[in-house]
């Protein structure tokens, strides 16, 4: 695994990262860029990720954070640039970047027609577990998530709070040590949100997070960094405090930021 | 390869679990038996034998088979699915040979439910039940080469419409190339290309099993024409699962 300079990423400058590498990086993302047509939805963004941090992608709708994430997860291959998962290349070994890696789509896509057991084991013997470790690996999983109620409800009878989780238990399954989650709380009630940051916060230690969200207040529950991202670009990549310095709040930075979209990255922050 | 099996299964129990099996399985078994017995005169021939019920499979697979396949990968998209079986650590070669494994087997389960057919020839006469195994051989080739074709056709477009027409289409030249109204049309101006449209037809090989013949540059056909689409497939999905 590629590694160079460390730097705490408390310290690290508000900008987009660049090619920093951090000791531990298990994400690696470098100029990424996707293009569709004449359109840019991902434009030149690098960052890393190492164990240990919970990183927050912020934007508003169609800023490009489904698209990187999409990359990330190797379903969309990227126009320019490189993405590495522990070290192996999205593109060039994609089956042994997926394996390091838990990843919840966008909407959390699920088949309806099975149970919640029988596509979670469905998931478990795809990725090599046989028998009783499969057994064990769903029943950990559900456990997490607290899916055991529901274990054996076809998935297209659950609300949407269920259905979020099963896909949520999916992405736990294998106990990877990179997740990505595409709005992972989107569609739970206060207190299933609160279950699903207290998990986040309590497997962060071990793991490489990327969350993407909308709700601000998420990023200052469970994030170590965040990373606002408009119109295809990063913009700013900062811990969320950093953010909130001046006295002024996660959303007004926000809206500062992606409402002006096109002016000069990080006005305010940089200061 | 395990990776292929599980797709696959899953695949297979998603048939059962909706209506999707059970309407193709009957309206299979009623079009095929009906078939046989008015326009293939089954009685009235008064040979013991299943010719004239093998002799409408490749032109009632025509549009059972595209109507099986059009929802493979467009279904996976409409879902939203794709992303999820796509980033699971499987090669795409598997997920691509799982589903088609899956929609032969439910073919063959299809084919398997017609065995009163065979009873009732057995019962009444005494058939060669070897040209009836190969007949049957044949059908199932016959079935995966419109699989393979139906499912690239499914990775090409979103739209399950357009996957089932264009599939019907696609068949329908495999099938029509070896008939002689089209090879005697060309040997007529082009004689080089009606030996090419005999050798590529899938009904001219269908019809040598039907007699209960199953060579080796057959069985080559079928594997090449199924493996050849299948990567087809593969290649399809790999551009523009995305999309």
């Amino acid at each position: 695994m590629p590694s160079g300079a460390c730097g705490d990423p408390a310290l690290a400058d508000l900008r987009p990262a660049g090619d920093t590498h951090l000791a531990d990086a298990l994400i690696e993302i470098e100029r990424l860029t996707k293009r569709f047509g004449t359109f840019t939805a991902v434009d030149d963004v690098s960052f890393t990720v190492a164990r240990g941090e919970v990183l927050g992608f912020l934007g508003p709708n169609g800023a490009g954070k489904s698209t990187t994430m999409r990359m990330l997860a190797g379903f969309m291959p990227p126009s320019a640039g490189t993405a590495r998962i522990c070290g192996a290349d999205v593109v060039d070994q994609p089956v042994a970047a997926k394996r390091s890696l838990g990843f919840l789509p966008e909407g959390a896509p699920t088949y309806p027609e099975m149970s919640v057991t029988g596509f979670l084991r469905f998931c478990a013997r795809i990725r090599g577990f046989r028998g009783a470790e499969s057994y064990d690996r769903v029943a950990h999983a559900m456990a997490l998530t607290q899916l055991e109620g529901v274990r054996l409800q076809p998935i297209e009878t659950l609300s949407k709070g269920f259905k979020r989780r099963v896909g949520l238990a999916q992405a736990l399954l294998h106990d990877p040590p990179v997740l990505v989650l595409d709005e992972p709380t989107d569609g739970l009630d206060p207190n299933q949100k609160h279950e699903v940051r207290a998990l986040i916060g309590r497997m962060a230690p071990s793991k490489a997070i990327v969350i993407s969200t909308h709700i601000l207040e998420e990023v200052d529950a469970v994030c170590t960094r965040a990373i606002i991202i408009a119109r295809g670009r990063v913009i700013v990549d900062a811990p969320p405090r950093e953010l909130e310095r001046e006295g002024r709040s996660l959303e007004q930075v926000f809206r500062d930021l992606t409402l002006g979209e096109g002016a000069a990255p990080v006005p305010a922050v940089a200061a | 390869m395990r990776a292929a099996l599980t797709v696959a299964g899953r695949e297979l129990a998603g048939y059962f679990s909706t209506p999707v099996a059970y309407v193709f399985i009957v309206i299979f078994l009623v079009l095929s038996g009906a078939l046989t017995f008015t326009l293939g005169n089954f009685f009235a021939r008064g040979q013991a034998d299943l010719i004239p019920f093998f002799s409408f499979i490749p032109w009632l697979f025509l549009f059972l088979v595209p109507a099986l396949t059009m929802r493979l990968w467009a279904e996976e998209r409409r879902l939203g699915t794709i992303e999820l079986l796509l980033t699971l650590p499987l090669p795409a070669w598997a997920a691509v040979l799982g589903k088609f494994l899956a929609a032969w087997v439910f073919c063959g389960i299809a084919l398997a439910l017609t065995f009163p057919l065979w009873l009732t020839v057995n019962i009444l006469g005494e058939p060669d039940n070897g040209v009836i195994l190969t007949g049957y051989l044949g059908c199932l080739l016959v079935a995966g080469a419109y699989l393979a074709i139906g499912a690239a056709l499914s990775a090409a477009t979103k739209n399950q419409v357009i996957a089932f027409v264009l599939a019907v289409a696609v068949c329908f030249v495999f099938v029509a190339a070896g008939s002689p109204i089209v090879t005697e049309f060309l040997s007529d101006r082009i004689p080089a290309l009606a030996e090419a449209a005999r050798a590529l037809s899938v009904a001219d090989r269908f019809n040598g099993f039907t007699r209960g013949v199953v060579a080796l540059r057959d069985i080559v056909y079928f594997a090449g024409f199924i493996g050849f689409f299948l990567f087809l497939n593969a290649v399809v999905l790999d551009h523009r699962k995305a999309d």
